[in-house]
């Protein structure tokens, strides 16, 4: 097989589990778009504050120490014991919850029949409070998440594609647990959303408000339920970003890489986010591949936008959005 | 109360039992506006009551007092003997009152057969960890609710377009839809607000039978507004008037035709 075809290949497979990713990211978008009629901005601050949550609480931080330190003039800052991952990861995932409740508690329930920019700017807050709060209970210095998951080239893979065409793949172990991972995710969270009464109901809600309510489904709880998925999608997001390049705020820019994939995939649509996501992925990899080195590189940071909108010119309803005719 | 209590059998054979639903004192304002002004009256267990009046009068706010999408400023609700706190839609909805809207309010994404399955929510026990770990149960239960819908399907004549979204069917048959989303609920109370409008004769025609039949065989009791005089003659056992947020008139079809006051607001005004 020529080499070139195989570089391709390579590249292609790390496009594909980079596209998992990105469409486990827009799926969070999309659930909470769908139910509540809110662009979330504040979805990359959640990814970030789950990892830091996590981190804080496997390293045993003290929450909000610095304050308690200034007010009380203590000196605590750790707890002194280490929380396997597997639990803290279970804590992290109650305190998303809770702050599903408290997101619908103290924000979206009064803001009920407000005209979408509203909310839309009620999550730009929402992101910088969490930003604040997050620094505020955890620090600002960059951390190192390790949640025992494997890192560094699978040699098996690359021994295996050596043997079979004289070219090993380098592929990260990481990228295929997360890849693992965020599939298992989105299929389950497809599935709950086609065939769970839960799932019905969401897509009610998602359709008419009062319709929904007629039916006897709480607005409230589906809120609660669709922002919870959104902080666990979140959780899982940012661990994986996260274990492969630290907790810092950076990680909350992984928003910003699903911006193109629901311009690609429609706001609406779940399948559209999961095509989409692959869709970029293995585009923008491919791209880097074959152009990257005509124009210098780093064609990563604007491929996916570029591609979205040239998409956009010619399906502005997405992928497998309908067709919008205005009625007049 | 006493006298309200009394039950009796109607000419064509059907039981009207005692008081079901009672609404004491209903006061409704929005703002500057009194969509409702002090009204009362009750609806009985197996009848079907018709609140009628003129664009404006009131009606679809009473009806949505009773189904807590409003909540009134002064007056009591009473279900079943129970005064009722203030209650949100869902859970006035998860006590067995189902309802239509007037202006349609369906989920025109999913097709004919999902619509008619949401009305099934308040009937689904299993939640969404026993959905997870008994599986088999679940299915069950998704196989019950199924064939139940299927039975308003066949009922209501809408079998044809099972499949079909809904956001492509005409105006009349959406009507119809939203009415089996309703009865799929099994409901004790079946609220529905203008079931006719804009409706054509024959379209007209199949829906008082709907409305006869779902009283009749399943023993719903139903309030209905309705504009249609014909309509409303022949389909009611009781009629509630209302006028400006005010109740000028509450009886039978006959009692209510003859009251002067309810002839000057709108009958004299709407008919012949
Ligand atoms: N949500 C609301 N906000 C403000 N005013 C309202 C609201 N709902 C109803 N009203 C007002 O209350 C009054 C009664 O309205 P309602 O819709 O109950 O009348 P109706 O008898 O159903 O009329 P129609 O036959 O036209 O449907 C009207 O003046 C209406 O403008
Ligand atoms: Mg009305």
């Amino acid at each position: 097989m020529p080499e070139q075809l195989l570089w391709a290949a390579e590249a292609m497979m790390n496009g594909l589990m980079a596209g998992v990713l990105y469409a486990l990211v827009a799926l969070g978008f999309v659930l909470i778009f769908k139910a509540s009629g809110v662009f979330n901005y504040a979805q990359g601050v959640m990814a970030l504050f789950a990892a830091l949550t996590l981190v804080g609480i496997m390293d045993g931080q003290v929450p909000f120490a610095h304050l308690i330190n200034a007010v009380f003039g203590t000196e605590i800052h750790h707890f002194g014991w280490h929380v396997p991952a597997i639990l803290a990861i279970f804590l992290t995932g109650v305190v998303m919850v809770g702050l599903a409740i408290f997101i619908e508690r103290f924000v979206l329930r009064h803001l009920v029949n407000q005209p979408d920019i509203i909310l839309f700017m009620a999550t730009i807050g929402l992101a910088y409070f969490m930003e604040g709060v997050g620094d505020l209970m955890w620090g600002s210095e960059i951390k190192t998440l390790d949640v025992g998951l494997p890192q560094g080239i699978s040699e098996t893979i690359d021994e295996a594609t050596y043997n079979w065409f004289g070219y090993g793949f380098f592929i990260d172990r990481l990228d295929i647990v997360a890849t693992i991972i965020a599939a298992l995710l989105v299929a389950s969270l497809t599935i709950f959303s086609q065939y769970s009464k839960q799932g019905r109901a969401l897509r009610a809600v998602a359709d008419d408000h009062q319709a929904a309510l007629s039916v006897g489904i709480s607005l409230r709880f589906i809120w609660v339920l669709v922002w919870s998925i959104a902080g666990f999608v979140a959780l899982v997001a940012g661990m994986m970003w996260g274990a492969k390049s630290g907790v810092q705020f950076s990680l909350s820019l992984i928003a910003l890489k699903a911006l193109p994939v629901l311009m690609l995939g429609g706001f609406t649509s779940i399948p559209g986010a999961i095509v989409g996501g692959l869709i970029i992925g293995v585009g923008e990899k491919l791209f880097e591949f074959s152009i990257g080195p005509l124009v210098g590189g780093a064609t990563e940071n604007w491929f996916a936008y570029v591609l979205a909108l040239v998409f956009l010119v010619f399906r502005p309803q997405g992928l497998f959005g309908e067709k919008i005719i205005e009625r007049v | 109360m006493s006298a309200q209590a009394e039950e009796y059998v109607t000419e064509d054979g059907r039981k009207i039992g005692g008081v079901m639903m009672e609404m004491k004192n209903i006061t409704l304002r929005f703002g500057g506006v009194v969509a409702i002004k002090d009204i009362s009256f009750d609806i009985r267990e197996g009848e079907i009551r018709a609140i009628i009046g003129p664009n404006g009068a009131g009606k679809s706010s009473m009806l949505n007092v009773i189904s807590g999408f409003y909540n009134p400023q002064e007056g009591d609700v009473i279900f079943r003997g129970k005064k009722r706190p203030q209650m949100r839609p869902y859970k006035v909805a998860q006590q067995g009152i189902a309802r239509t809207f007037q202006n349609i309010a369906l989920f025109e994404g999913m097709s004919v057969l999902d619509n008619v399955m949401t009305g099934r929510l308040t009937h689904m026990k299993t939640g969404m960890f026993g959905q997870a770990m008994w599986w088999g149960k679940a299915q069950d239960e998704e196989v019950y609710n199924r064939e139940k819908v299927e039975e308003i399907i066949d009922f209501l004549e809408i079998q044809a377009i099972r499949k079909t979204p809904v956001g492509r069917l005409p105006y009349g048959l959406k009507k119809r839809v939203e009415l089996a989303r309703a009865l799929a609920a099994e409901p004790k109370l079946l609220l529905l607000d203008e079931p006719m409008a804009g409706m054509n004769v024959e379209e007209k025609e199949d829906m008082s039978r709907f409305i006869l039949d779902v009283n009749d065989e399943f023993g719903t009791t139903i309030a209905l507004i309705e504009h249609d005089m014909g309509v409303v003659m022949d389909l009611s056992d009781r009629v509630v008037v209302m006028d400006y947020g005010k109740k000028i008139g509450d009886g039978t079809p006959d009692e209510v035709r003859s009251n002067q006051e309810v002839i000057d607001a709108y009958l004299g005004v709407a008919h012949d």
